[in-house]
C-alpha cells in the first residue's frame, strides 16, 4: 500500500533534512528565568522587524543557561546566554576549556528584588536587619549566639504587627537568592552588629562568619522555593500571613494581588532602583558566543537590537514591563556594536 | 436407640429470614452504597474539573477588539513614495505607532467621546500587537500607502481582562499599567459600539507571544508541533511495535530469553515518562547531535515512552484471536507468514488501532520528557514553513505550551494556560472517542 511508501519517504525526509539541519537560521537562547520575559519581548519584537526569524528563547536557570554555553562552539550549541548574574570565573574556564574563548558580556538592565505579601494583610516597613533577625539560624542574644528564637514579626521588631513570621524565598538554584543573602541577610547581620561576635567566635574568620550569618533557619518559617515567582504567589494565597520575595516585573504585574513592603524606608520603584536607593538590586546580562558572530544569521542584529535606545532605554518596552534601564546603556551599544569580549580591557 | 430428627415439620421457613441471612443481605447493601458512593465522588470530582477547567479557559476563546481607521499616511510609511518594499520595511513597527493613537484620536472625537488622555495614553488600551499587525498588513499591500483601511485591533490584556470582569476598578488601584481615565475610555469606546468582545481565532492558529502582549498569544505553532511529534509516533512506534509483538506472540520460541524480554517490557511500560527524557537529551541531543526543541526529538523520546504500550496491547489483541482461525489457515495449506498476515491479523487490527490511540493520547498528553529536550520556553513563534522544518526547527508542543503560560507573571496567561487545557482536551477526548468507535464498530467477539 502506499503507507508503506509514505513512511519510507517520510523517513528520507527526515534523514535528509537531518543533514540540513546543519544550517541553522535562527539565533538560541538559553538561561535565567528573570531574563526570559525580556529576552522574549525583544525575540518577539526582532522577528516582526528584521527578516531572520524570531529567536528561540529557552529559560532554566543563570546557571544550567551558562552551562550549556560552555559547552563548546557550533551549531550545535545555543549562542546567547541570559543570566540575573555575573559569569563566575570557574565558568570562564570551563569555558575555554571547551573551545569558547571569546565571550561579549552584555549588561541589559537592573531587576530590582521586592517583599510582598496578601493585599488585604498587614504593611511592612522592613530594615535588613529585620530580615535578618526573622530569619537567620542562630543570632546573638545578649552577647551569646543562640539558636533563633523569634516566632512572630513583633518578636523581631516591637513596631511590626504580631504575626508569625512564614517566608517564602527562591531556592538555592536562583540568582535571585545570592543577592538576598547578600544584599538582605548579610547586610542585616552587619547592620546588627552580630556579624562581629560571629567573627569572633570563629577565631576572626570572615568567611566563617558570613557562613554564619547567611545560614537560614530550618525548622519551616523559610520555605525554599525552587520553582517561579508564580510558585510563591500561590503560596501567600493560600498563606495570608506568608511574605514572598519576588522581581520587581512581577510584582507590578499583580498588584491586584499583592503588596509591596518598603527595605530601608524606600519603595521600589524603577526610578529608586536606577537611583540606587533602593538596596536590593541586581544587574541582568546576556553573553554572546563571538565565535557564531557571522555564522548564525542575525546573533549581532539582535544583540544590537537588544541594547538599542527603543528596546532598553527608559522609554522602551522593556522598561515598560519593568526592567531597570542602565544609565550607561551608550557604554554597552559600544561593547556590542564593537565586539568587545570579556577580559580585553575596554 | 437414637432420636430420628423430625422431618415432617421445617425447621424454619424459607419466607422468614433467619440471622445469618439477614446479615448478608445487609452486607451486599452496604456494599452497593459504598460503590454508588465511590462512583459519586468519580463523577462529583469530574464535574468539579470540568467545570473549572470551562470556567477558566473559556475566556481565553474570547478578546477584546477595538475597530479603527487607519490612516496609511505616505509620509511616514514611504517617505521616497515609489513604493519599493526595502525601503517601507525600514519603518519598524514602531514608527507605527503614531498612525495608530492618531487614529484612535479621530475615532473618539468622532464619537463624541470626552477624555483628558492624551493621545499617547489613550493608544495604551490597544495591545503592542496592534503595531505589528498593521505592518504586516502594509507589507503585504504596500499599494494601499495613503489610503485609510479599517482595522480590528487587540486591546492590551488589561482592557480585556476588564470587559471579562477579571480586571475591576478597584484591583488596578496600584496597577501602572492602565488607569481609571483609560476605564473610562473603553466604558465609552464600548458603549459606542466600537469596542467589543469576539470569537478570538488566533488563539486557535496564532504563535505564542511574548509577556508584554498576552492578549496575542496562541496555541496554533504549538499544535503543529505536537501534530509533527505524533506523526514521528506513529511512523516508529507502530511498525516497530506491531513487528514486535507479531514475532514475539506467533514466531518467537517459548524460552527464558522471551519471557525476560516479556517482562521487560511490561517493566518499560511503568517507566516515568522523565527519564525517557533524559535518555533522549543524553542520546539524541548530546551524543547523536539532532538539534534542540526540534519536534523530530521530542517524537522519537515519546516513540520509547509509546512502544510498549503499543506492545502490549497488539499482543493482547493478538491472544484474543481463537486457536482455530490459525488451525484453519495451517490446515488448508497456509505458510505460518499467510495465516498470521492474512488471517491473524486483519481480525485482531482493531484491538491494535484502539491500543495505538490510545497509546499516541498519552503521548500528547505527556509533558515531562519535553521539559528536558528544549521545548518549554519562548519557543513556538515561527510556524514551520514544510515537513523538514516542521521536524527540525524549534517548536514546542501543546502541554508543554500550557505550562510555560502557567509560569508567566501576567494574569492573562494563566487564563490562556487553562484555554489550552480546553483544546487539549478536545484532542484527548476525540482520540478516546475514535478509539471507543473503532473498537465497537469492528471488534469481534469469540
Amino acid at each position: 500500500m502506499s503507507l508503506v511508501k509514505l513512511t519510507t519517504s517520510a523517513l528520507a525526509i527526515a534523514a535528509l533534512s537531518a543533514t540540513a539541519a546543519a544550517a541553522r537560521d535562527q539565533v538560541q537562547i538559553a538561561g535565567s528565568s528573570t531574563v526570559l520575559p525580556y529576552a522574549s519581548i525583544v525575540a518577539e519584537a526582532f522577528g516582526e522587524n528584521f527578516d531572520f526569524p524570531t529567536p528561540v528563547v529557552e529559560s532554566g536557570g543563570s546557571s544550567a543557561g551558562l552551562k550549556r554555553f560552555c559547552e563548546g562552539v557550533g551549531e550545535n550549541t545555543i549562542d546567547i546566554a541570559n543570566a540575573s548574574r555575573k559569569i563566575k570565573s570557574s565558568e570562564v574556564e570551563v569555558c575555554a576549556a571547551n573551545g569558547v574563548t571569546d565571550i561579549i558580556e552584555v549588561q541589559i538592565g537592573y531587576d530590582g528584588i521586592v517583599f510582598a505579601s496578601d493585599i488585604d494583610g498587614n504593611t511592612f516597613e522592613f530594615t535588613p536587619e529585620d530580615w535578618y533577625k526573622a530569619l537567620s539560624s542562630d543570632v546573638v542574644v545578649d552577647g551569646k549566639i543562640v539558636a533563633n528564637p523569634n516566632k512572630k514579626w513583633s518578636d523581631v521588631n516591637a513596631n511590626f504587627p504580631d504575626q508569625p513570621i512564614q517566608a517564602y524565598i527562591p531556592g538555592t538554584k536562583h540568582g535571585t537568592r545570592e543577592v538576598f543573602e547578600d544584599k538582605v541577610i548579610l547586610a542585616g547581620c552587619e547592620a546588627t552588629g552580630d556579624f562581629e561576635v560571629f567573627k569572633a567566635a570563629n577565631g576572626d574568620d570572615k568567611k566563617a562568619a558570613e557562613k554564619a550569618c547567611i545560614a537560614l533557619r530550618t525548622d519551616g518559617t523559610s520555605v525554599d522555593i525552587d520553582g517561579d515567582y508564580t510558585e510563591t504567589l500561590a503560596r501567600i494565597e493560600s498563606n495570608k500571613d506568608g511574605i514572598g520575595v519576588f522581581g520587581l516585573a512581577f510584582y507590578e504585574n499583580n498588584t491586584d494581588k499583592l503588596q509591596v513592603a518598603t527595605m530601608g524606608g524606600v519603595e521600589p520603584t524603577v526610578e529608586t532602583i536606577s537611583s540606587g536607593d533602593y538596596p536590593v538590586s541586581r544587574p541582568l546580562f546576556f553573553y554572546v558566543k563571538k565565535a557564531h558572530i557571522g555564522v548564525i544569521p542575525g546573533l549581532k542584529e539582535y544583540a544590537e537590537f537588544f541594547v538599542a535606545d527603543e528596546i532598553a532605554g527608559p522609554d522602551g518596552p522593556l522598561a515598560e514591563y519593568g526592567l531597570v534601564s542602565d544609565p550607561e546603556l551608550e557604554k554597552t551599544q559600544a561593547i556590542v556594536a564593537d565586539e568587545i569580549v570579556m577580559g580585553s580591557d575596554s | 436407640m437414637t432420636d430420628v430428627p423430625d422431618h415432617t415439620k421445617p425447621q424454619r421457613s424459607l419466607l422468614q429470614q433467619d440471622a445469618h441471612t439477614t446479615k448478608r443481605n445487609r452486607a451486599e447493601k452496604r456494599f452497593k452504597t459504598y460503590g454508588i458512593i465511590a462512583i459519586a465522588i468519580g463523577l462529583l470530582m469530574l464535574a468539579i474539573l470540568l467545570v473549572t477547567i470551562i470556567g477558566r479557559g473559556s475566556g481565553a476563546f474570547q478578546q477584546t477588539f477595538l475597530t479603527l481607521d487607519v490612516q496609511l499616511l505616505e509620509a511616514k510609511l514611504d517617505k521616497k513614495g515609489d513604493r519599493n518594499i526595502e525601503d517601507i520595511k525600514k519603518v519598524s513597527t514602531f514608527g507605527y505607532a503614531p498612525l495608530m493613537s492618531a487614529a484612535l484620536e479621530t475615532k473618539v472625537a468622532a464619537l463624541g467621546i470626552q477624555t483628558e488622555l492624551k493621545p499617547k495614553a489613550m493608544a495604551d488600551i490597544l495591545s503592542k500587537d496592534a503595531a505589528a499587525q498593521l505592518r504586516d498588513f502594509v507589507l503585504a499591500n504596500p499599494d494601499l500607502i495613503g489610503t485609510s483601511v479599517e482595522f480590528k485591533f487587540l486591546t492590551n490584556s488589561r482592557v480585556d481582562g476588564y470587559m471579562k470582569e477579571r480586571v475591576t476598578r478597584e484591583s488596578i488601584a496600584n496597577d501602572k499599567n492602565i488607569n481609571a481615565a483609560q476605564l473610562d475610555l473603553v466604558d465609552a469606546l464600548h458603549a459606542a459600539g466600537a469596542l467589543n468582545k469576539q470569537f478570538n481565532l488566533s488563539f486557535i492558529t496564532g504563535a505564542d507571544a511574548s509577556d508584554a502582549r498576552p492578549e496575542a498569544a496562541g496555541m496554533g505553532v504549538a499544535m503543529i508541533g505536537s501534530l509533527f511529534m505524533m506523526l514521528v509516533v506513529l511512523i516508529l512506534a507502530l511498525p516497530i511495535g506491531v513487528a514486535a509483538s507479531i514475532y514475539l506472540e506467533e514466531f518467537a520460541p517459548k524460552n527464558l530469553l522471551t519471557d525476560i524480554i516479556e517482562v521487560n517490557i511490561s517493566n518499560l511500560a511503568a517507566v516515568p515518562s522523565i527519564v525517557f527524557g533524559i535518555l533522549g537529551l543524553a542520546v539524541f541531543i548530546n551524543y547523536m547531535h539532532l538539534p534542540n526543541s526540534a519536534p523530530l526529538v521530542g517524537g522519537l523520546v515519546l516513540t520509547l515512552m509509546t512502544l510498549p504500550t503499543i506492545i502490549i496491547s497488539t499482543r493482547a489483541s493478538l491472544k484474543s484471536v481463537p486457536p482455530s482461525i490459525r488451525d484453519a489457515a495451517l490446515g488448508v495449506g497456509a505458510s505460518k507468514m499467510q495465516s498470521v498476515f492474512h488471517h491473524v491479523l486483519p481480525l485482531a487490527a482493531p484491538g491494535i488501532l484502539t491500543g495505538t490511540i490510545i497509546g499516541l493520547a498519552q503521548a500528547l498528553g505527556e509533558t515531562a520528557p519535553l521539559l528536558l529536550i528544549g521545548m518549554v520556553g519562548f519557543i513556538a513563534s515561527n510556524p514551520p514553513d514544510s515537513i523538514a522544518s516542521g521536524l527540525l526547527a524549534p517548536n514546542s508542543a501543546m502541554p508543554a505550551q500550557i505550562y510555560e503560560w502557567a509560569k508567566r507573571a501576567d494574569p492573562a496567561f494563566y487564563e490562556r494556560a487553562w484555554g489550552g487545557i480546553i483544546i487539549l482536551l478536545v484532542f484527548l477526548v476525540t482520540m478516546n472517542a475514535i478509539a471507543v468507535l473503532l473498537r465497537r464498530r469492528f471488534e469481534r467477539r469469540w
